[in-house]
């Protein structure tokens, strides 16, 4: 990753998805400092109140983005390696879709998406084998957390089926 | 009462059967967790804790020492046996464990590395528990001026005194602390960045940015990768059993990489990786037999283990007596106190002592356990290596995802979890290290609070934080560890450091 040995002279370009990095660590000093803004002005006793902290904060991050725009510009970010989308796609959409249909649903069901679409990320088209599977391996972490451990886990229609 | 009846007050409380049966869980727990590959000991640790919501307070940290033992000797299985090491201090085991285990030795590699974690193990946690009363002693001294400077430096040394870049280091660094601005501040009780959503008024919990970063980024980067690359699992042939020959050259590594481990961990220096490259380069060089070095040479694997084991024991002393969490382990560790109301801290060994010690014998206990329990069941852990990647990783979200629906049922906070993976799936994208967003949003409200009480004592005049002298000796410390490492990099010197990355443990 390091790359102190190389010569100086190879003019690399500028990195412009770390410029879009440094782009948003200003806009989230930015929203801090609006929030700040809004605080109430209580009688700040000793000069130090809910605002400084995160004054401060907002403003190590604007000096953090200039640095990353000057390493951003020269070029000075590690090497990425290739990335492939559509696997990446599949396991967020497994995330929302059990984020969706957790409440309506209930924790099997949801979860066994979550399972069949990751699996399907990583490569496993039998959605008709991991769905099922997913479901029935989620059912059981919900008789397990939620019968014997008492954790609060949302039940839909399959839970009520049974319990 | 000395240090000595207090051990042996703990040791009854864990011997009790409840708590030997929490210890037995957590160590079995942890190890069929850590061997997972891409899980290290932080997300191990992580994802367990809901495991441990409805068990009192004792026994859940209990559980929680065997999940974090148990965590560590699953990741070196890994990496002996799978050329990809779960957690970054485990690289240096797999240098030499994994070359072993293609040599056929895998069985001596494995045990190699039980043993010296059980006898760094056991070696640390003793030093641990005779080091932890002069340290609670001393910190009943610290103002809030000398905490902050003390927190000040843990935050430097976790960001940007090791790894390749101080600059990303510190970027995750504030990017802990701008979340953990979120919430309402717990001095004035002004909401601050929640724009209004009730949900964002308790602030972003710990576990959920640990757990998404962790679980959810690494899976969404491995997912990435497509299919190239695929590891082959070694076979554990011939014996379990170490030679002879084994032992004599095993036992002073072991040693060795204790006494270079523990100090490492207990400063706040950081994760474990540090202790157990510096312990693999004092083999190398004080080994009878270098030119076996890169091929499977056995102290190549007993000292990093034993000196990883023991800086992890090390890395207690802060937190328990400073309540200072200088890993992300130990700031996941601290949120599990956290949920019980405890506070690490010199007032937790004076309020609950029983805890307290109880937490350090178990430590001693599930070292124990571990080893009797371990070597046999080596076929069992092989065998969850060699889960198919798509059920491995569809199970890991499964479980990841459990433990925020758990803690609390909302669409929101999985909206958060999902947020964050993103976000950990970036910056691991990027190069940008993880561990300290997550120990920056757990010490950053820390932090702040022990400034404003120091301010507030000195009614708002800021020389105060550096007049008293242990606070201005830690001050100097930090700028030292901030400013060295950025000279060191200037000149090209950096690849020493970035070989000392503190990535993950």
């Amino acid at each position: 990753m390091s790359k102190g040995n190389e010569p100086l002279a190879t003019k690399r370009r500028p990195d412009w998805a770390a410029l879009i990095i440094a782009l948003c660590l200003f806009a989230v000093a930015a929203v801090m400092l609006w929030d700040v803004s809004h605080m109430k002005a209580v009688a700040q006793y000793a000069r130090i109140g809910p605002a400084t902290v995160p004054t401060a904060v907002a403003l190590g991050l604007i000096a953090l983005g200039i640095w990353t725009a000057f390493e951003a510009w020269h070029g000075d970010f590690p090497e990425r390696e290739h990335q492939e989308i559509a696997p990446v796609i599949w396991v967020v959409a497994g995330l929302a879709g059990q984020m969706l249909l957790l409440k309506t649903a209930g924790f099997s069901i949801a979860t066994g998406v979550l399972f069949a679409l990751t699996a399907r990320g990583f490569g496993l088209r039998k959605l008709w084998l991991s769905l099922p599977a997913g479901i029935a391996l989620s059912f059981v972490v919900w008789v397990i957390f939620s019968q014997l451990l008492q954790l609060l886990l949302p039940a839909g229609p399959l839970e009520r089926l049974f319990f | 009462m000395n240090t000595f009846d207090l051990l042996l007050q703990g040791v009854l409380v864990a011997m009790q059967p409840m708590n030997l049966l929490y210890a037995l869980i957590g160590v079995t727990l942890g190890t069929a967790v850590g061997v997972l590959p891409g899980i290290g000991p932080a997300l191990t640790v992580a994802l367990l804790l809901p495991v441990t919501y409805k068990l009192d307070p004792g026994g859940s940290l209990i559980m929680f020492a065997g999940i974090y033992y148990g965590g560590m000797y699953g990741g070196s299985t890994t990496s002996i046996l799978l050329n990809t090491p779960g957690e970054s201090s485990s690289i240096v085991t797999a240098l030499e464990g994994n070359k072993m285990a293609r040599a056929g030795r895998g069985g001596p590699a494995l045990a190699t590395a039980a043993i010296g974690s059980f006898v760094a193990g056991l070696i640390a946690t003793l030093g641990l528990a005779f080091i932890a009363p002069y340290i609670v002693k001393l910190a009943l001294v610290f103002g809030p001026r000398e905490y902050f400077a003390l927190m000040i430096l843990a935050f430097v040394t976790v960001s940007s005194a090791f790894g390749d870049s101080a600059l990303r280091g510190l970027t995750s660094l504030f990017v802990g602390f701008a979340l953990a601005m979120i919430g309402i501040d717990l001095q004035t009780g002004q909401a601050r960045l929640s724009f209004g959503i009730p949900d964002l008024l308790d602030g972003v919990e710990v576990t959920t940015l640990a757990v998404a970063m962790f679980a959810i980024g690494e899976t969404l980067y491995i997912a990435a990768q497509g299919n190239r690359g695929e590891e082959t699992v070694e076979a554990v042939k011939g014996s379990l059993w170490m030679t002879a020959q084994d032992w004599a050259r095993s036992w002073k590594a072991w040693l060795r990489g204790t006494i270079i481990g523990f100090p490492i961990g207990a400063m706040p220096a950081g994760g474990a990786e540090i202790g157990t490259f510096l312990s693999y380069a004092t083999e190398k060089r004080l080994s009878k037999n270098p030119e076996e070095f890169g091929h499977g040479a056995i102290e190549g694997v007993a000292g990093p283990e034993a000196a990883n084991n023991a800086s992890a024991a090390g890395t207690l002393v802060p937190l328990l007596t400073l309540g200072l969490p200088t890993s992300a382990t130990a700031a996941i560790m601290l949120a599990g106190f956290q949920q019980y109301g405890l506070q690490p801290g010199p007032l937790l060994f004076a309020n609950n002592p029983q805890i307290v010690w109880g937490l350090i014998a178990s430590l001693l206990i599930a070292n124990a356990m571990l080893l009797v329990l371990n070597l046999p069941l080596i076929g069992l852990w092989v065998r969850l290596l060699t889960i198919p990647k798509p059920w491995l990783y569809a199970g890991i979200l499964l479980f990841a995802t459990l433990g925020t629906i758990g803690a609390n049922p909302s669409v929101f906070e999985l909206g958060m979890l999902l947020a964050f993976g993103v976000l950990g799936y970036i910056m691991r994208l990027f190069g940008y290290p993880i561990a300290p967003a997550v120990v920056g949003l757990i010490l950053g409200p820390l932090a702040e609070q022990q400034l404003r009480r120091a301010l507030a004592i000195s009614q708002g005049d800021v020389t105060t934080l550096v007049m008293s002298p242990i606070a201005a000796g830690l001050l100097i410390v930090a700028a030292a560890a901030f400013i060295i490492p950025l000279i060191l990099r200037l000149r090209g010197r950096g690849e020493v450091l970035s070989q000392l990355a503190a990535n993950e443990d």
